[in-house]
């Protein structure tokens, strides 16, 4: 009897790249919940305009490179980076930036590269600094958590705002937005006031803002049931949240009033998001285990110093383009010893 | 028991696979029958191939040697039967490339006689190492565990080299493998007996028997048997089911743990690893004067009616042992040669069953699904994690990949033991192993290329050298004629022979001079000539 064949191993475990895609998609689901629930409907208008763009862009970029189209679309690694992006975004940007910066982070961040799996830049990181850099001021006009906030939009006047720019009647821009705490914080940092002085106000919540700490929280949540599924590995989110906490806490020992605690960093921002959902980007991070420890690490003590320092209240986008960039040296030097070249006990 | 006090120590990554032991374990060992005919290739070993002992047309007895090498890593092959030989030429032997082979084919004539056998040795301890070496060379004995290596050389690791733990690896990690749980359980004797002569071959002075925890049949057997026996300093450890549990570095350091050095021997530790079926067929050889001409087979997988363990004679055709296990099911759609993870994939059953073959897996689609398209690398890291040589697999996959055979080097490619595990858990579906093993030929032809090229490059050197060294004999040569000549003159007074000889020339040729008086001519040519010739023949 004549068989086919093929090479060893001939069995192997029931994974796949869209499974794993798929489980980070699920993971980011309490985190966007929460989303929605202090920032309103604006939050999944992104996350859609995102999606569609993303499936779209990177269709038609497949179609170009002569690549299997819905194959590729099916391991839904695009439809992660649009999801990134668009919970990143304020839920009040006009849909063409959305798309601009979905079609930059696909296009050119991933594809130009040669797709999944070559890109050096996390893609979502690299659409958002686009749009931050180009577009700083309509990327900073966040809406107030619920609760704080003078009108809540609608999801009708979310779609509105975002589609044609129009403000639901009688509102105007500063009734409708405000500033994040970060970009509070900084503020008043720079006005010289003390951070006893700044979180007087009811913005801030028992560890960070209001709102922001409990989305951080459910990222946090979803972080750890990757960990769990075995999706990511403990080191990059222990080396970031590590980092970021030991760097701000010796600032913060050195002068409590115009450092925050280390807490209010962690709970703050894109902290949380950055440390399970970014800096993990298997594609563009750092992949032997010292070396996720210390890429991270180094994302930790970045985002502090930009926070801190930089021309930018949050700094999570950033310092993971700046890592990505040190990824592979940072590989090169932490090699693990092999079987056999590691010390023995001599017995 | 003592087994409980020693610690069992750990490797890093792996799989917890399923077993499927219990397929093959229900029923004894069966006998397969005495096929018609056998085919037996010359090489079933690591080393140097046969030459064939025997002639076309030829009768040979059962255990008969019938092709053997000179070459020190080698091992010779015996008649499975009694019978004729019918055939020594090119067949197919069991490869993954389905590649030919010189084979010996011989005919059965059923009446299984037996040669003449070498007197069993029971009591091989008063035996100096070197005879009982010698006498597991002639049986023809290699490591049955899959490896083919010659277990005669592997006995004697060299005085540089003393041996203080011998390792039984009984671990049979692979799963759906049960040929060596099986020997354990109906033969547990034997394999403690074949693990004490190797004992005192090397001069061990304590026995580690390493097994996993899915056998606690084998387990019972070993250890009512260990107890009968008597062997002093002889432990039973049990280890985790853990792949590559059973991987001879991985077993070293679950026992004992300590790690064999990269790119060198369990010997450079003092260890020595034995597979339970080379124990018992090293006490065949001792105990019995037996050669190696059958081994135990699993059978299994969906694909085979009645999966099992069979006693078969090498040379048997695989097609007749799987009629043996009641013949194909409809669900039969791979067969594979060893596990699932490291066995490979064979395109016919016309194939002979060799030293090396512990088992014939007939898998079902489910069971050996088709690889899905290879995605690309995600970097996710889940191969390092699984690695149990500690290696980056998906480093070494770039570099393989883009064909740059020195970093895949750096990244120690030949530390990678093809155990699967990466490939296993790879979400992207990319065939690792097949990069390593295409990275490791392609390095392994340049080294071949370059030797060759060596050769000629060292050759024309040496032409040079050789040319030029003429040369320069010849010249000196020259020279010292030229010197001697030209310090003829003045060194002439001093050599009265040479003196005398020009004197007398000098002689000769006034006397001619004065005798052709009369002919004047001729004497001026004499004269130039016989003064010329001494003379630099530059002149």
């Amino acid at each position: 009897m004549e068989f086919a064949t093929t090479t060893s191993p001939h069995s192997a475990a029931t994974n796949s790249v869209t499974r794993v895609m798929a489980e980070v998609l699920l993971a980011l689901v309490p985190g966007i919940i929460a989303l929605v629930w202090f920032f309103g409907w604006g939050v999944l208008v992104n996350i859609a305009i995102a999606a569609v763009t993303a499936l779209l862009a990177e269709a038609v970029v497949l179609r170009l490179r002569g690549r299997p189209v819905l194959a590729t679309l099916g391991d839904l690694s695009a439809l992660l980076t649009a999801v990134l992006l668009g919970l990143a975004l304020p839920p009040t940007l006009p849909w063409w930036l959305t798309v601009l910066g979905v079609l930059f982070a696909i296009v050119i961040a991933k594809q130009l590269y040669g797709g999944l799996g070559y890109n050096p830049f996390n893609p979502a990181m690299a659409g958002y600094v686009l749009l931050l850099v180009s577009f700083p001021l309509e990327m900073t006009r966040w809406l107030p958590p619920a609760g704080l906030a003078e009108h809540v939009p609608s999801f009708a006047e979310s779609l509105r705002l975002i589609l044609s720019g129009g403000l639901p009647t009688g509102i105007g821009w500063d009734a409708l937005t405000g500033a994040t705490p970060l970009d509070q914080m900084r503020t008043g940092l720079d006005m010289n006031r003390m951070i006893g002085e700044i979180r007087q106000s009811p913005l801030w919540g028992s560890v960070g803002a209001v709102g922001w700490e409990w989305v951080a929280g459910f990222y946090l949540l979803g972080g750890l049931y990757l960990i769990w599924r075995r999706i990511i590995s403990w080191h990059i989110p222990a080396g970031m949240l590590g980092g970021l906490f030991v760097i701000a806490l010796l600032f913060n020992m050195v002068d409590a009033n115009t450092h925050p605690e280390p807490l209010f960093h962690l709970f703050s921002g894109a902290t949380m998001l950055g440390a399970f959902f970014i800096a993990t980007d298997p594609v563009s991070a750092a992949t032997t285990n010292r070396g996720k420890l210390i890429y991270g690490a180094l994302i930790g003590v970045l985002v502090f110093l930009i926070r801190s320092y930089g021309g930018y209240p949050d700094a999570v986008a950033f310092a993971v383009l700046l890592m990505n960039m040190a990824a592979p040296t940072i590989d090169y030097y932490t090699q693990p010893k092999v079987f056999g070249q590691r010390e023995n006990g001599d017995g | 028991m003592s087994e409980l006090q020693r610690p069992i120590f750990n490797f890093h990554g792996g799989l917890d696979l399923p077993g499927h032991k219990a397929e093959s374990t229900s029923a004894p060992v069966a006998d397969m029958p005495l096929a018609t005919r056998f085919t037996l290739p010359l090489q079933q070993h690591i080393g140097e191939p046969d030459e064939p002992l025997v002639k076309v047309g030829e009768r040979v007895l059962t255990g008969q040697v019938i092709a053997r090498s000179a070459e020190y890593i080698s091992a010779p092959i015996h008649a499975p039967c009694s019978g004729t030989v019918v055939e020594i030429g090119e067949y197919a032997i069991p490869h993954p490339s389905g590649l030919q082979a010189p084979c010996i084919v011989i005919d059965s004539d059923g009446r299984d006689e037996w040669a003449e056998l070498p007197a069993p040795w029971p009591n091989y301890e008063e035996m100096n190492p070197a005879e009982l070496r010698e006498r597991i060379r002639w049986a023809g004995i290699v490591g049955l565990g899959g490896a083919g290596f010659p277990t005669s050389v592997k006995v004697n690791p060299g005085p540089d080299h003393p041996i203080h733990t011998l390792i039984l690896n009984a671990a049979e990690c692979e799963p759906y493998i049960s040929c060596d749980d099986m020997l354990m359980r109906e033969q547990p004797d034997k394999v403690l007996a074949g693990l004490a002569i190797i004992r005192h071959v090397v001069g061990a002075s304590e026995c580690l028997i390493g097994i996993e925890a899915n056998k606690p049949e084998a387990i019972a057997a070993l250890q009512l048997a260990l107890e009968h026996s008597g062997c002093p300093d002889t432990h039973i450890l049990v280890v985790p089911a853990r792949y590559p549990s059973g991987g001879e570095k991985q077993l070293i350091q679950l026992l004992t743990g300590r790690e064999v050095p990269s790119h060198g021997l369990p010997a450079e530790i003092g260890v020595l690893c034995q597979n339970v079926a080379t124990a018992a067929a090293v006490a065949d050889a001792v105990l019995a004067g037996r050669p190696l001409i059958e081994r135990i087979v699993t059978v299994t997988g969906q694909g085979v009616a009645e999966p099992g363990n069979f006693r078969v004679r090498l040379g048997s055709p695989m097609n007749q042992l799987i009629e043996q296990a009641g013949g194909y099911t409809a669900a039969a759609h791979r067969l594979i040669l060893g596990g699932p993870m490291m066995g490979f994939a064979l395109h016919t059953d016309a194939l002979p069953i060799t030293k090396a073959a512990n088992c014939l897996l007939l898998a079902s689609q489910a069971e050996a699904p088709e690889p899905p398209p290879a995605q690309p690398c995600i970097r996710c890291g889940r191969c390092a994690e699984v690695c149990p040589a500690l290696l980056l697999p998906q480093q070494l996959y770039w570099h393989a990949r883009a064909r740059d055979l020195d970093k895949a080097q750096d990244y120690h490619l030949f530390d990678c033991i093809e155990c699967g595990c990466c490939a296993y858990v790879c979400p992207s579906h990319i065939p690792l192993v097949q990069y390593y093993r295409y990275a490791k030929t392609a390095i392994w032809s340049q080294e071949r290329d370059k030797a060759k090229s060596d050769i000629a490059r060292r050759r024309h050197e040496a032409r040079l050298a050789r040319i030029e060294r003429l040369e320069a004999e010849r010249k000196a040569k020259l020279r010292k004629k030229k010197e001697a000549l030209e310090a003829k003159p003045k060194g002439r007074g001093t050599d009265p022979k040479k003196a005398a000889i020009e004197a007398a020339m000098q002689r000769v040729a006034a006397k001619k001079a004065a005798q052709a008086e009369s002919v004047n001519t001729q004497t001026d040519v004499a004269g130039q000539t016989g003064n010329a010739d001494p003379q630099s023949p530059e002149a």
